[in-house]
């Protein structure tokens, strides 16, 4: 009996390594697709020769030697080649006569290398890493708030089924769910930070993580988070909490809740144990696919409170043409969302072992 | 045992066939409003939407195109007053004035995007639906690869893209900033990847029902079947992803304006009237109070009124 089990097990972590395998190979492939499909919309994107040079490149050799050198020359594919794998295997020519002399620097995306920023000629990965934190302190608290309130919320109205309570929150979370970002930060800006501080009322900071007169202190990080928190939250709270309520209401309605309290166990066990935990299940789905998503940042909210993070990075360098890191998010972003899809259905068989792939 | 005794069943249908033929069945449309009428905040919506439409139209006949786009720096960042009822903005222009023309560009967006959308979403959901195979494979793994990548990052690519020198247009003896053509089309040809596998997943089921099959043995031609037998069956959910459709579009070119991509003044939008607002927070709230209002306003009415229609449309959802 117990060996029979065994090669149960077998069998389904054999399944299991085969289906993650068979994915990966899926993905890569979509990866490669999607770096074609941005590389080449990232060639329009302005002059790289202005971004890097500012003024001071007029001189026509000039311009021409720097597009040699960074192979701006070249047909898009042998780009996209030497972006894919790097140039160091062949020479560049540098001087114009047609003869490559001077061996390649670029490493390649494939072994880690994005390329040079254009904009502060940093590394463009070291730039992206910089930033990186900053918006996932940022997009992890609110994604927590998000859920967590959510998770309340959604519960609490889905016990009281069409009562006022529950209307008023519908009503709310549409209003939330169509709320313009920038419309709910100005307007949260405008109030707790630009008329508190007009009536005396202690203020909240609106720019920034930190106050440069403070210092790098846990508080100031604290207060400054608070603003760019609530308006991200706020914003998908709704699509989370309409969602765990349709998850509760239904699985309020099964056999097993009803065996639960036909053999009397108290309420609340019934409804945090019984429903609560088969109702959270399709919950991990939804924020293991949001959760790569986060990496990119809120775009208009990092711009609104200046907060140093990838979205506010993506924004200032795509208005200037900076393809390297422009290119390098976007990836970052790709792979993520790849992997994380992979991990959401091995984690959810896991979780829920009525779920097979094969 | 169960193929001997169909019998009963079909007597106990009977009865009800003879019922319904008393009273004719309702069509589609009329049937749905019944549902529609029931959604409170729907009917809310329609409301919204209409005063939000005579606002801009009428408004036009108030005000000139000229006055919504005439500058005075003399009274920039006027307060609201009888003069201004919204106040001033940076170069001293009507905010009144330029919500109107602003409502008018950013309908016009939201429509337009929508039906470049849904073009595009039919036709290749469509295919990939219907033929399967490799045309399905090819068609799929492209529409993945839009979705891995947040479509907000895609538009300010696409913005950039086609940024540039793009000359003004004139349609209709009115000129227009050609950046309101790009964003239209940048708007559309990203946003069609979600209801593309909606109506893939419709052609999935319907393609195996038996009138396709009786359509088919009549020799009814492949285009046919697609757009007469087949697509006219699954419009309810294509009905309701276009009209949520148009609210995500309207805050999608604020989102792009507001970021500083999108259309071009002297063209008024309510997401490009946004533009720098936040520079002026400490002491013009009306900058954007009241452009961020009517977004709002339409954003949510729209999405009260698609949820009404997933609730009229959706056969699967409750009965009247």
């Amino acid at each position: 009996m117990h060996r029979a089990c065994n090669i149960l097990l077998d069998l389904y972590k054999y399944a299991m390594t085969r289906y993650i395998i068979r994915r990966l190979l899926q993905g890569i492939p979509l990866v490669f697709l999607v770096s074609i499909l941005l590389f080449v919309l990232l060639q329009n994107m302005g002059d790289p020769l202005a971004t890097m040079g500012g003024r001071s490149l007029t001189r026509r050799e000039d311009r021409e030697r720097l597009a040699r050198q960074l192979g701006l020359d070249k047909p898009i594919l042998v780009q996209y080649v030497y972006w894919l794998i790097g140039n160091d295997w062949t020479k560049v020519d540098i001087n114009g006569d047609g003869i490559g002399e001077t061996p390649g620097i670029r490493k390649g995306v494939l072994r880690g290398d994005f390329g040079t920023s254009l904009v502060t000629r940093q590394p463009a990965m070291q730039l992206i890493l910089s930033r990186l934190p900053n918006t996932l302190l940022l997009m992890l608290v609110s994604e927590l708030v998000v859920v967590l309130g959510a998770l309340f919320i959604g519960v609490y109205s889905a016990l009281r089924q069409y009562s006022f309570a529950d209307n008023l929150i519908t009503t709310l979370s549409f209003i939330g769910y169509s709320m313009p970002i920038f419309f709910l930060a100005l307007g949260a800006m405008y109030i707790f930070a630009v008329n508190f501080k007009r009536w005396g009322l202690p203020y909240l900071p609106t720019v920034g993580m930190f106050d440069p007169q403070i210092g790098q202190t846990p508080w100031q990080l604290l207060i400054h988070m608070i603003l760019p928190v609530t308006v991200i939250s706020v914003n998908s709270f709704s699509g989370y909490s309409r969602y765990i309520r349709s998850t509760m209401l239904e699985a309020m309605n099964q056999d097993y809740i009803r065996t639960a309290r036909a053999k009397g166990l108290p309420r609340r066990e019934t409804v945090f144990i019984h429903a609560l935990k088969n109702a959270s299940l399709p919950i991990v789905t939804v924020v293991g696919l949001d959760l790569p998503f986060l990496l990119g940042g809120a775009l208009v909210t990092e711009r609104i409170f200046a907060w140093p993070g990838m979205g506010r990075l993506f924004i200032d360098h795509v208005s200037r043409g900076d393809t390297p890191v422009v290119m390098g998010i976007m990836m970052l972003i790709a792979i993520a969302v790849v992997i994380f899809q992979i991990l959401t259905d091995v984690v959810y068989a896991w979780l829920d072992p009525r779920i097979r792939y094969d | 045992m169960t193929v001997a005794t169909p019998s009963p069943n079909v007597q106990s249908i009977k009865p009800i066939i003879l019922d319904e033929l008393e009273a004719p069945p309702l069509p589609l449309s009329k049937m749905a409003w019944l549902k529609f009428r029931r959604h409170k905040m729907a009917l809310v919506g329609v409301g919204i939407l209409i005063v939000i439409i005579l606002y801009c139209t009428l408004g036009g006949v108030i005000f000139s195109e000229k006055y919504a786009n005439y500058n005075d720096t003399g009274i920039a960042l006027q307060p609201p007053s009888q003069v201004h009822p919204f106040g001033t903005d940076v170069i001293g222009r009507d905010i009144l004035a330029r919500t109107v023309y602003g409502g008018q560009i950013s309908l016009l967006i939201g429509l337009t995007a929508v039906m470049l959308e849904t073009t595009l979403g039919i036709l290749i959901g469509a295919a990939s639906g219907y033929f399967g195979g490799l045309v399905d494979n090819l068609l799929m793994r492209f529409t993945e690869a839009i979705l891995i990548i947040p479509q907000i990052f895609l538009l300010l690519v696409m913005a950039k893209f086609f940024a540039g020198n793009i000359p003004n247009i004139t349609i209709l003896g009115r000129e227009f900033s050609g950046s309101v053509v790009v964003i239209i089309a940048i708007i559309g040809l990203t946003s069609w990847p979600y209801l593309a596998r909606i109506v893939r997943a419709e052609f999935l089921t319907l393609k195996e029902s038996e009138f396709v099959l009786a359509a088919r043995a009549t020799g009814t031609s492949t285009p046919d079947i697609i757009f007469r037998h087949i697509l006219p069956n699954s419009i309810a959910p294509i009905v309701v992803s276009a009209t949520l459709g148009v609210a995500n579009a309207i805050t999608l070119e604020a989102y792009i304006s507001f970021l500083g991509l999108g259309v071009r003044p002297p063209t008024a939008t309510w997401g490009n009237m946004l533009e720098g607002a936040y520079s002026y927070i400490e002491n013009a709230y009306w900058l954007w109070l009241f452009p961020g209002l009517l977004i709002l306003l339409i954003v949510l009415s729209i999405n009260f009124v698609g949820d009404g229609l997933r609730d009229a449309l959706d056969p699967r959802s409750r009965a009247v």
